[in-house]
C-alpha cells in the first residue's frame, strides 16, 4: 500500500480539527475538534513507525501515550468547561474573556 | 489496486466526510455522533496498517469512553439540543487557514512520500506488550501516574465549592446575558472576596 493514503487522511483530520477549533463557539465542540487533531497525530505516528520498522515499535508506543494523554485531556477539559458553565452560565468560548487584555 | 488500497480509500472517504460533518453540524448531539464514525475510521486505518492492539484500544478508549464523556458534557452544560447559533465571526478566516494548511501538507506529503511503499505487517499484541513492559516500562508507568493525577484534578476542578458562582439561568434569554451575581453574605465569611465582583470586573 502507498504511504500517502494514511498520511493524507491524517492531514485531512488535522486540518478539519484546526477549522473546528477556530470557527466553533461551543466549548464542547472545540474539545471534539481537538480530539480529531490528536487522532491525526496518532495515525502519523503509527504510519511512520511502520515505514521505519524499528525493533522496539516506537511509533505504536508513542501512539498509545498520545491516546492516554488524549483521554486525560478530555477529562480535565470537561471539568474546566463545567466550571465555566457554572460561573458564567455559558459554554460560548467568545464569552470566556476574563483574562483577555 | 489491491485490497488494502481499496479498504484504505473507503476509510479515508468515510472518515474524512464524517470529520467534516463534525465541525459543520448545526446540532451538537449530531456532531458527537459523527465523531464516533470519524474515530472508528481512525481505528480502521490502524487495522489496515496492521496495528491491531492500537485499533481496539482506539475503539475502547475513544468510541467507548471519550464520546460518552463528551455526551455527558453536552448534557450537563444543557447544550441546546436543536440547531445552535451561528459560528464565530472569524469563520472565513478559519476556513482559509485550514484549506491553506491542508494544501501545504498534501503537497509536502506527495512530494516526500509519493512513491514510498508502506510495509503491511501485522504487529502482534504479544510483541507490543513485550516491548511496552521491557523497553518502555518507565514511561508506561509514569503514564499511569499521570492519568491518576489528571483524573483527580478533573474531579477537584468540577466539584462545587461552597458559595461559588450563581446558579445557571434556565431562561434562554437570560442565559445569553451575563448571569446575575448571587448575593454573598460577606459578614459570615470575612476573608472571602465576592466572586461576583471578580466576574463583573
Amino acid at each position: 500500500m502507498q504511504a500517502v493514503y494514511p498520511l493524507t487522511f491524517a492531514a485531512l483530520l488535522f486540518c478539519v480539527g484546526v477549522y473546528g477549533v477556530l470557527a466553533r463557539r461551543n466549548a464542547v465542540l472545540v474539545l471534539m475538534s481537538v480530539e480529531l487533531m490528536l487522532s491525526a497525530v496518532t495515525i502519523n505516528l503509527v504510519t511512520f513507525g511502520q515505514i521505519a520498522g524499528d525493533a522496539v515499535l516506537t511509533g505504536q508506543a508513542f501512539a498509545l501515550f498520545v491516546l492516554a494523554i488524549g483521554a486525560a485531556e478530555v477529562g480535565v477539559g470537561l471539568g474546566i468547561i463545567l466550571l465555566l458553565y457554572r460561573n458564567r452560565a455559558t459554554v460560548n468560548i467568545d464569552d470566556a474573556d476574563l483574562m483577555k487584555y | 489496486m489491491t485490497l488494502p488500497d481499496l479498504l484504505m480509500l473507503a476509510v479515508l472517504v468515510l472518515g474524512g466526510a464524517s470529520a467534516v460533518l463534525v465541525v459543520v453540524a448545526r446540532n451538537v448531539v449530531h456532531a458527537a455522533l459523527y465523531l464516533v464514525v470519524a474515530l472508528l475510521a481512525v481505528a480502521g486505518t490502524f487495522l489496515v496498517i496492521g496495528a491491531e492492539f492500537l485499533a481496539w484500544t482506539q475503539v475502547l478508549i475513544y468510541v467507548g469512553a471519550v464520546v460518552v464523556l463528551i455526551l455527558f458534557g453536552l448534557m450537563l452544560t444543557r447544550a441546546p439540543i436543536g440547531p445552535i447559533e451561528a459560528d464565530s465571526d472569524n469563520r472565513r478566516l478559519a476556513l482559509a487557514t485550514s484549506v491553506v494548511l491542508f494544501v501545504f501538507l498534501a503537497t509536502m506529503i506527495f512530494r516526500a512520500f509519493g512513491r514510498t511503499e508502506l510495509p503491511l505487517s501485522v504487529t502482534r499484541t504479544a510483541a507490543l506488550g513485550e516491548v511496552l513492559y521491557v523497553h518502555w516500562a518507565f514511561p508506561f508507568m509514569s503514564l499511569g501516574f499521570f492519568l491518576t493525577v489528571a483524573l483527580v484534578g478533573a474531579i477537584i476542578l468540577a466539584r462545587k465549592e461552597e458559595g461559588e458562582g450563581p446558579e445557571p439561568q434556565l431562561d434562554p434569554e437570560m442565559a445569553t446575558e451575563r448571569p446575575t451575581p448571587a448575593p454573598t453574605d460577606t459578614s459570615t465569611t470575612p476573608g472571602v472576596t465576592k466572586p461576583s465582583e471578580e466576574i463583573t470586573a
